[in-house]
């Protein structure tokens, strides 16, 4: 053993230690790859070896590989062995290397589970400590469910090293394992208030975490923070506490009223910059939160906003930053105040620093006004000229396009100038958002009608000077605007001033080196264009111009066809022959404009980008269903038979599709029509109803150019924009004079009159009236569009199963899975089948508890009602009262103070959480309570009392208990005898006669049911002329004999003398089987004694349920399985809970009363198969938990299938 | 919570990378080196914040860095972190490796990558900040060297 140590030492003595391994790859530089592949191999070897330290040495060296981007999930299995090492060296080294490579995909990592364990319950606090560092980095939902418990205990640790460390993992556990938040919650608040700094600190991290991300269910803990924010000192605390509190006051106003003044206080008096700044964020979020207009509440924006000018003015750029950030929140609400500084913001951007100048753009977007837009846009456009990155240029190129079209174009005034900007921005190079330029120009365009002629005569000079564009071809590029700019030529082209020349300049022999999507709009537009031109030539009587124009088509098309571009090849050739055609008709003097004009009929209007989306589903149509019957596929596996219940959870219940075809197809023809709308290329077949051709104007009506414009366009393609800026100010002035002078007459008529006080004449944005008439066309939406879209929320986000009300009690269910041999030792009680959780519940200590659960009782009352209002009550106080601790709702119980999984130390603790706990049904609690508990007493006379408890509140049931008491094993056959049963219920009775029936579906008849009952004669009269008259229904009807009416009773074929009973069946024919219904009926029939005959009646209901439409046939596995992959049964589930009965038992009773029969069965877990009178196919599953079963159903009838399971559902409770 | 800490030196040559989510090792390479180009092109006059890289995270993410002589050591955290916070905690950081190393320098990471990380396990725990009080972090280092030496010792 010794020689082995010393061999082992020296051993060590030769191998590489992590410097070695860092020297030797320093030394390496030329190749370091062939170096490293040694050092591995080289590890390798030393991993076989049995010394521990050469192990750990070796995964040392390891992790440091791993951080030079080396795999070593391959060590994994060794890096368990040095986690397991007993020296703290080692251990550490193990930890540290688990830290950095397991994931969740680590396969090994189950194996760690029970030396995690044992390190965390270490007596070295180092061990535990590293340990748990270790875990909070490899956290699996296992890892969470195992340990949650054992983390839970630590976070009562008497070293606050540990508990720290454990309460700030507890949040991995939440993620990993959410059920545990409920029964962790009450400690880790408790931990807010550790004597400790740092594991206060912890706890408060923690919670902030879980309450940003549901930030309603922490509300009641808002007064507790708010004693620890005035109380604290440690700023990391405060922070992240102010932090939190941005977050609630969102939730609850009143919160942020309170809140405001201390926070003032804190923004006055600290030196902390940090501090400073998270203060006034949070009064931000305070004011945002608060409705406008609350007057003493401008003082504390004003304070804000000098605070963070402040920051913005100081020479330290981080603060310049954040400054700017909390700008930008005050502006969403309170622009005004934000749009004094604007000179601060402009300089901003030219700062060097490009964060802060991204930053100040961002507060741009918010302060442009009618007024200033311009000026912004302006200045905006001078850094777009000195931008030396692309991404910066880029940046703010898209920031102008935002800016200006923000809220649907509310602030442009003059969309002259907006064109012209955007026509500037396309002689930027090298952008990667041409497509954007793009897209704004055809959302103008269409948009704005009173800017097409504009529009269209920028194009047109784009169009020409297409050249300057085309040189970079790369994908959305700058040449994307000459997609936009050809659509808007072709499409307004009776705007056009040249409509010939432009339409030369779009078959430019360069135009087929553009990229092949804007080629293809060039050859769609060409056609529109030519057709206008047509028209025109054709109207002014010069039939050889427009045979010019024609062969000029035929001349320049063929280039077009000869592309490689699929789509420019298909509309090319498809148009050339189109335009052969013409030109043979023109030959013939045929006038052909407008026929060619009608092409191009009718107005494309804007649709709003959700538009498809939000085209309500009609009723009825399942989009899911099969147009076809899908080819039966003979080949799928057979080995799946179970795994189909889950897989198709969320189907939609299947309508039948003969309904659906009408809407359907109507449905679809809407669909197409809005696509058609959608789609700009698309060409009308026939001019709709509304828009004709004959409207469409003729040649009389095409303007013969004169465009209105005070801007020369003699640059083609490039106006200056900033003439449009001197313009548009001489407008504003022009107009303000007019307007004064208005003023100044209605003064004077004023003067005559009552003298008014009249205010100043102040310009504000809505003095100033675009200059164009604009009418911005709304974007389309359909018919009953859906209003909300829930687009936004995203159902894989890990934080949502954290929305946890933790204000609930905590029910028996949610307790953490313990570890049974933690407890073993505890564990005295003879009694063997008491659940785990009862005994320990029944420590020493519980006679002190049972005595503070006595006074507790008595102050709960009052306590009660106080509580539920506490917050409001809190919030309600104007003075911050002196911070009481927060009396907040905790979850607890009566019950579950026999049942909360606690260690023995803990039972005070909880003792107190739960003293201040929330009570909801006091009652039933305090007979809980004072039922006799005590410690020596019999088991069994507590389980009475429990069990009697519990059916008093209708809580969770005992589950534990059953799992105990009741194994359920497979195989296990008539374990218990279930009572004898009778499928007879009792229908009606009185002093004569009891009926009692059952509904048998017959199978011989479809839709047919047998309904036998039986009558017994208790009285000591004969009972005779009986007879049964059934009101029918719509549904239901009984069937008679030939001839009577449907009024008149039916006989019953005997007579009954005392003390007899005997049977009669009667047949009903029912319609839909999918719902359970009731009939009414009356049996009459004379009872005849010594002393006379007396007449009389009994009422009664007859109730079909739908399992009385179900007839038990056996299915064999195989064709179950077939079954359910056919894919043609919609699902549905249920889930009861508090089931005592073994699952042998349970089988036999949803066989017996729902007349199913079982399939197969494994452990606890069975599927079962029925089939209804009408040839519905019903599938189940059914599978035991620990005191619960869960159905779940697929069935071709998805009412059928869910009130099936109700009245599953209503038998197993009675189970 | 904190996403990564990621510690390189001019040259963009990773002296400690250290995630709190499971990021594959080639993905992790590639986060640093588009960090590193990130924040090799700022000055050392201009704000120490940066809005997230693509890699990790998203809008949400910023990136939160300082530039110590030859190393950059870089937070990338969310927006619950407070960002002057942050840098602070930095600053405590270094001054802890400073503290341990005694004149820390870009020497001492390289080879006791290692011991940085022990260290940083004091400041940070699964991405959440753990003890921001230096004399406290290390206290809790020194009393854990002393058990390694004294297991070192039995070992001799």
């Amino acid at each position: 053993m010794a020689l082995k140590m010393v061999k082992g030492s020296i051993d060590r003595m030769f191998d590489k230690n992590l410097q070695d391994l860092v020297r030797g790859i320093r030394n390496h530089k030329e190749d370091e790859a062939k170096y490293i592949s040694q050092c591995i191999d080289e590890i390798k070897q030393e991993l076989k070896q049995d010394n521990i330290a050469v192990k750990a040495n070796a995964v040392c060296k390891l992790t440091y590989l791993q951080m030079l981007g080396y795999d070593i999930s391959w060590a994994a299995f060794n890096i368990i062995e040095v986690m397991s090492a007993s020296k703290f060296t080692f251990k550490r080294i193990g930890y540290l290397a688990a830290s950095q490579s397991f994931h969740e995909g680590t396969d090994v990592i189950m194996l760690t589970t029970n030396q995690i364990r044992k390190d965390l319950s270490s007596p070295s606090q180092y061990d535990t400590g590293v340990a748990l560092t270790g875990l909070s980095c490899f956290v699996t939902p296992d890892l969470a469910r195992d340990l949650a418990n054992d983390i839970m205990t630590l976070m009562s640790h008497t070293k606050p090293y540990i508990r720290k460390k454990a309460v700030l993992i507890m949040y991995k556990v939440f993620l990993k394992y959410p059920e545990s938040l409920r029964p962790a919650f009450p400690r880790l608040k408790e931990k807010l208030e550790d004597p400790d700094p740092g594991v206060q600190s912890a706890a408060v991290n923690v919670i902030c975490e879980l309450a940003r991300r549901n930030p309603k269910n922490y509300l009641s803990l808002a007064p507790l923070f708010f004693k620890l924010m005035t109380s604290s000192t440690n700023n990391w605390v405060l922070i992240k506490i102010i932090k939190l509190f941005g977050a609630l006051t969102p939730l609850e106003p009143r919160l942020g009223k309170k809140l405001i003044e201390p926070l003032t206080n804190l923004i006055h008096s600290t030196s902390a910059m940090s501090l400073l700044y998270e203060c006034v964020n949070t009064v931000i979020a305070v004011l945002i939160s608060l409705s406008s207009g609350m007057p003493n509440h401008s003082a504390s924006i004003q304070l804000c906003v000098q605070k963070l000018r402040i920051l913005i003015e100081d020479s330290d750029q981080n603060l310049k930053y954040l400054g700017l950030l909390a700008m930008s929140k005050i502006l969403k609400t309170h622009p005004k105040s934000v749009q004094s500084h604007k000179d601060l913001i402009l300089q901003c951007l030219d700062d060097k620093d490009e964060s802060i100048r991204l930053r100040a753009l961002d507060l741009l977007y918010g302060m442009v006004s009618k007024k200033n837009l311009m000026e912004i846009v302006k200045k905006l456009m001078t850094h777009v000229d000195k931008a030396e990155g692309t991404t910066y240029r880029d940046e703010l190129l898209t920031k102008i396009i935002d800016i200006c079209s923000q809220s649907n174009y509310q602030y442009i005034t003059n969309f002259e100038w907006y064109i012209s900007i955007l026509v500037e921005l396309t002689r930027l190079e090298g952008t990667r958002h041409g497509h954007l330029i793009a897209a704004q120009m055809l959302d103008v365009a269409i948009r704005v009608k009173a800017i097409r002629k504009f529009a269209v005569s920028q194009m047109s000079a784009l169009l020409d000077s297409a050249h300057l564009l085309a040189s970079s071809t790369q994908r959305n590029g700058i040449c994307e605007v000459l997609y936009a700019a050809a659509w808007i030529c072709g499409e307004f082209s009776e705007h056009l001033q040249e409509p010939h020349h432009t339409l030369e300049a779009m078959l430019r022999p360069r135009v087929t080196t553009l990229p092949g999507h804007i080629q293809a709009v060039y050859v769609q537009n060409v056609v529109k264009l030519y057709a206008s031109i047509l028209q025109q030539k054709e109207q002014a009587g010069e039939a050889e111009g427009a045979q010019a124009v024609t062969q000029l088509m035929v001349d320049r098309l063929p280039q077009f066809v000869q592309s490689a571009d699929l789509e420019v090849q298909e509309r090319a050739s498809c148009i050339l022959q189109l335009v052969k055609h013409i030109q043979k008709l023109q030959a013939k003097d045929v006038p052909v404009a407008e026929e060619v004009s009608a092409l191009f009929a009718g107005e494309l209007n804007p649709v709003a980008p959700k538009a498809q989306k939000k085209v309500p589903v009609p009723e009825g149509l399942d989009l899911d269903a099969w147009i076809n019957e899908p080819l039966s596929d003979s080949e799928s596996e057979d080995e799946r038979p179970r795994a189909v219940f889950h897989e198709e959870e969320q189907r939609r219940p299947k309508h039948r599709p003969s309904e659906a075809d009408e809407e359907e197809l109507a449905r679809r023809r809407e669909a197409r029509k809005q696509e058609q709308a959608n789609n700009p290329f698309y060409i009308k077949s026939s001019p709709s109803p509304q828009k004709r051709y004959q409207d469409t104007p003729g040649v009389e009506h095409i303007p013969v150019v004169q465009i209105d414009l005070s801007v020369p366009l003699k640059v083609p393609g490039l106006p200056m924009s900033d003439q449009y800026v001197k313009l548009e100010e001489e407008r504003r002035h022009r107009q303000k004079l007019e307007k004064d002078k208005r003023r100044k007459k209605r003064k004077e008529k004023e003067k005559k009159g009552k003298r008014r006080h009249s205010s100043l004449p102040t310009e504000s944005d809505e003095d100033i009236a675009p200059a164009q008439q604009v009418d911005i066309v709304t974007e389309e939406m359909p018919e009953n569009a859906l209003p909300s879209d829930e687009d936004d929320k995203d159902p894989n986000d890990p934080y949502r199963a954290l929305d946890i009300d933790l204000d609930k009690p905590l029910a028996d269910s949610e307790k953490l899975p313990i570890q049974k041999h933690r407890n073993t030792e505890t564990s005295k009680s003879p009694e063997k089948d008491v659940p785990m959780v009862e005994k320990k519940s029944k420590k020493p200590k519980k006679k002190e508890k049972k005595h503070k659960e006595k006074e507790r009782d008595k102050e709960k009352k009052k306590e009660k009602e106080k509580k539920a209002e506490d917050l409001d009550f809190w919030l309600s106080t104007t003075p911050p009262p002196a911070p009481a601790p927060a009396p907040a709702p905790v979850p607890s119980t009566g019950e579950l103070s026999v049942n909360t999984v606690t260690t023995p130390k803990d039972e005070c603790e909880d003792a107190k959480t739960e003293a201040q706990g929330e009570e909801d049904d006091a009652e039933g609690q305090d007979q809980d309570k004072k039922s006799p508990k005590p410690k020596k007493k019999k088991h069994r006379k507590e389980k009475e009392e429990r069990t009697k408890g519990k059916k008093k509140s209708k809580k969770q049931p005992p589950g534990s208990e059953e799992a105990a008491g009741e194994p359920v094993q497979n195989g296990a056959p008539e374990e218990e005898q279930l009572p004898p049963e009778s499928s007879y219920s009792l229908l009606a009775e009185n002093s004569y006669v009891k009926m009692t029936c059952d509904i048998r579906g017959s199978l011989q008849e479809d839709s047919q049911v047998t309904v036998a009952i039986v009558l017994e004669n208790r009285s000591s009269s004969i009972l005779k002329g009986m007879e049964l008259s059934v009101l029918d229904s719509l549904n239901a009807r009984m069937a008679r004999p030939q001839g009577s009416s449907v009024h008149d009773g039916v006989p019953v074929p005997f007579q009954l003398p005392p003390g007899v009973s005997n049977e009669a069946q009667y047949v009903f024919t029912i319609q839909s089987i999918v719902m359970a219904q009731k009939l009414k009926g009356t049996l009459s029939f004379i009872a005849k004694n010594d002393e006379g005959a007396t007449h009389e009646k009994l009422d009664f209901r007859l109730h079909f349920s739908c399992s009385s439409y179900l007839i038990t046939t056996p299915c064999y596995s195989d064709a179950f399985a077939k079954l359910l992959e056919s894919g043609d049964l919609s699902m549905s589930s249920i889930k009861v809970d508090g089931i005592r009965m073994s699952f042998q038992n349970l089988l036999a009773k949803i066989c017996f009363h729902h007349h199913f029969s079982v399939v197969e069965r494994v452990d606890s877990c069975a599927s079962m198969y029925s089939r209804s009178i009408q040839g519905h196919h019903v599938c189940l599953l059914v599978k035991k938990g620990e005191n619960s079963v869960s159905v779940d159903g697929k069935c071709s009838d998805s009412t059928l299938l869910s009130n099936l399971l109700e009245e599953m559902k209503a038998t197993l409770a009675k189970c | 919570m904190i996403q990564a800490i990621l510690v390189f030196n001019n040259h963009g040559k990773p002296r400690l990378v250290r995630f709190y989510q499971r990021f594959p090792e080639e993905i992790q390479q590639q986060i640093v080196r588009e960090t590193f180009h990130l924040v090799l092109k700022r000055d050392d006059n201009i704000c120490n914040f940066l809005e997230g890289g693509s890699l990790i995270g998203g809008s949400d993410y910023k990136l939160i860095y300082r530039h110590y002589a030859t190393l950059y050591f870089v937070f990338c955290v969310d927006s619950s972190e407070s960002e002057l916070g942050i840098l602070d905690l930095i600053q405590v950081f270094v001054e802890t490796l400073d503290k341990c190393f005694e004149n820390v320098c870009e020497l001492d990471l390289i080879f006791h990558m290692d011991k940085v990380h022990y260290i940083l396990q004091e400041v940070v725990m699964g991405g959440m900040v753990l003890e921001t009080n230096m004399n406290e972090i290390v206290a809790q280092i020194e009393a854990q060297n002393r058990l390694e030496k004294s297991e070192d010792q039995v070992l001799a």
